[in-house]
């Protein structure tokens, strides 16, 4: 793979952005982010083409690694989660999906704004710094946009992801044991979530986070 | 390998009490962790610094400092501990099954972020920090509970994301450096600082201030602060403001250092004084009137974040004295929580309009409350009072003097709004139907060594300390005159 393959996996993610904020099915929205987990597990792998074999050995245990966690296990957990709070819909939105997914448009050009005054080593796919500021946009977006504990928790996963285009471009600089530390960090963020929500869902009878407003002065 | 042991050894015995089914014996082993980790921490002090692991663990000053205050705080919450966790096995609504495993797990990532180098590990464990210390705050199985434990993890993460964020700009910073580009180590990215690309360092340092900032308590990204540390066990309030606090101001410091090596560090003070003051006013403000004492010292607590914040940006002698000031603030809020503690166990009730008459029915607790309430509002002769004279004087020889007539100004509202919810609680009639009783040893014991050392702060640095300290500040920018 080349360059071009990393840009095109960074619009694919930017798609995959636009749509999170259009959809009322959280069952899609984990879907989505499953997707994102693949794009990114793609993306080292198309950052170190032609680089020599430690390094691309490097891209590929990073690759394994994401995709292990980012596209199948947390994605797993999350759909998990779901099933026993047996929910399907973002039903009331602190914002419409239509006035979301405008929001989102606005965002991306935020970042493509954003990213011109931004100076890049050479040899950075174009779309990196654009894409990774939008992703984390977006994925804040949801967070404060969504009333359903478990899209929010999709939020910040989003936001995660941005982070880490910018995190896999500098991949060869980072021992292989820190990112594996991140991406644990990661799993057990999403089991504690998880487990939390359970109890949200137990105590309350929902997962709407705005009945969670007891504590104020 | 002394620091990979002081990491490992309480994460190991966090998945054995994890096992063991027995509260007592989990709360043995857990003591017992905490002394070998206060030993070891405690004799580092005398033996040259341990070998570094690699490029990912080293012990430096600033890092041995608040790991010391770390160790310190988790010793003598394990004493008062042990009596109120085996209270709490008779309550239904209690968990402490977990209190163990995730107070061991929680003290091995503090220690991780205290003794780690590569920036990405630091945020690995400041990360791990709320992890095990979110199911802590839900120890009671009560619905306010939830809901803090909820916002503790949504805005925590949400904020630390944007650290991680900061890191890895730092690291596109130095890219243009090509061949030579450095690691995310500390001292590497130190010596390459100054030919780091201006933006990214910048908002590299913004993301972290704002990331760590939020787990900082720094206004206005603070909210889920009060709600945390009011509705967690007391031991557990009293680690999150005394120890957790300042572990992620380490994480500030960190970029604040890289910035000071860049020989651009303007920027980076004129935030940390913009957000100092901003924690500083909007705390004052909110323990005005404030009807819950929890909360109360809760925003006591963004208040002395805000001061530390002033300190280290105004630089200078300011900066010792925000080093000084993170000792005196770890003690004594840690104190005030314990000893919180024990007024809502007296009292059953969080409400200060419920709680009267504690010098009576908690003598000791009363007196220590007392003492507590007077250093950590400033009051002479303890130590808090000395380390925000330091910072006040600095800030008057500054280049803008008004910036600490404001200072005492805000810490006068804040002194006050203490006043005005304390005193009323310690003094007065013991309310009909709370019973008086004798109080346990244990939970007295903690609360009164910490304000004894807060006491002996004021009076006297030893000379140790004070050289540490002033180590740590030159590190820092700042100096000491």
């Amino acid at each position: 793979m080349t360059a071009h393959h990393a840009d095109l996996l960074l619009l694919v993610l930017l798609m995959t952005d636009l749509y999170m904020v259009a959809t009322s099915r959280i069952a899609a929205c984990i879907r989505t982010s499953a997707v994102q987990g693949l794009v990114l597990a793609l993306f080292p792998l198309a950052l170190s083409s032609g680089a020599a074999a430690p390094q691309l050995f490097h891209a590929v245990l990073i690759g394994g690694g994401t995709l292990a966690l980012k596209a199948l296990l947390i994605p797993w957990l999350l759909a998990r989660v779901l099933r026993k709070v047996a929910i399907r819909r973002e039903v009331e939105p602190f914002v419409s999906l239509h006035v979301s997914l405008l929001l989102g448009a606005a965002l991306v050009g935020i970042a493509f704004w954003l990213s011109m005054h931004l100076p890049t080593r050479a040899g950075t796919p174009a779309l990196l710094v654009p894409v990774a500021l939008a992703t984390l946009l977006i994925g804040f977006l949801v967070v404060v946009s969504r009333k359903k504990a478990i899209t929010q928790v999709v939020g910040y996963l989003t936001m995660e992801n941005g982070v880490f285009v910018f995190g896999m471009s500098l991949a060869h600089e980072m021992p292989f044991v820190v990112e594996l530390g991140i991406l644990l960090d990661l799993l057990v963020g999403v089991l504690v979530f998880g487990l939390v929500i359970h109890h949200v869902s137990a105590e309350f009878d929902h997962i709407d986070t705005d009945a969670l407003s007891e504590l104020k002065d | 390998m002394a620091l990979l042991v002081l990491v490992l050894a309480p994460a190991v015995a966090g998945l054995a009490a994890l096992l063991i089914k027995s509260v007592r014996i989990d709360l043995a082993l857990f003591l017992a962790v905490c002394v070998a980790h206060l030993g070891v921490t405690l004799g580092l002090w005398f033996v040259p610094p341990p070998a570094p692991l690699g490029t990912l663990l080293a012990l430096d000053l600033p890092g041995h400092l608040f790991l010391t205050i770390t160790s310190v705080l988790f010793f003598l919450t394990a004493l008062y501990a042990v009596p109120y966790v085996l209270h709490a096995t008779h309550d239904p609504q209690a968990a402490p099954h977990l209190f163990v495993p995730c107070l061991s797990w929680f003290l091995a990532a503090m220690t991780l972020v205290t003794v780690s180098q590569h920036l990405a590990v630091m945020w690995a464990g400041v990360e791990a920090t709320t992890l095990a210390s979110a199911p802590l705050i839900y120890f009671y199985r009560r619905r306010r509970a939830l809901e803090a434990t909820w916002k503790y993890l949504l805005v925590c993460s949400v904020g630390i994301a944007l650290a991680l964020l900061g890191t890895f700009f730092l690291g596109i910073a130095t890219a243009g450096l090509g061949e030579a580009a450095p690691a995310l180590v500390l001292e590497d990215l130190k010596q390459a600082a100054p030919h780091m690309t201006r933006p990214w360092l910048k908002v590299a340092f913004i993301m972290a201030l704002i990331g760590y900032g939020t787990k900082m308590g720094l206004a206005p990204l603070h909210t889920w602060l009060p709600d945390a540390h009011s509705q967690a066990p007391s031991p557990v309030s009293a680690l999150l403001s005394g120890a957790l606090l300042n572990c992620a101001f380490l994480g500030v410091l960190r970029f604040y250092q890289i910035c000071l090596a860049s020989g651009d560090a303007a920027f980076a003070r004129t935030l940390l004084v913009l957000f100092g003051f901003l924690s500083l006013g909007l705390a004052a403000a909110f323990m005005v009137g404030q009807r819950d004492y929890k909360r109360l010292l809760a925003y006591s607590s963004v208040e002395n974040m805000g001061i530390l914040a002033i300190g280290v940006g105004l630089g200078g002698a300011a900066t010792f004295g925000a080093m000084l000031h993170a000792v005196n603030h770890s003690l004594c809020k840690a104190a005030l929580f314990l000893l919180a503690g024990n007024v809502l166990r007296a009292y059953g009730s969080t409400a200060a309009s419920d709680v009267r008459g504690v010098l009576r029915r908690l003598p000791v607790s009363g007196v220590l409350l007392t003492a507590g309430f007077l250093a950590i509002g400033g009051a002479p002769p303890f130590g808090p009072f000395m380390s925000e004279l330091v910072i006040f004087q600095s800030a008057l020889q500054g280049a803008t003097p008004g910036l600490g007539v404001l200072f005492v100004a805000l810490l006068a509202v804040a002194f006050l709004g203490l006043a005005g919810v304390l005193l009323p609680m310690l003094q007065g009639a013991r309310p009909a139907g709370v019973v008086p009783g004798r109080e346990a040893t244990l939970s007295v014991a903690s609360p009164l060594v910490l304000c004894v050392a807060v006491l002996v702060l004021g009076v006297y640095v030893p000379a140790p300390l004070s050289e540490a300290l002033r180590k740590t500040a030159a590190l820092l920018g700042g100096g000491l005159g």
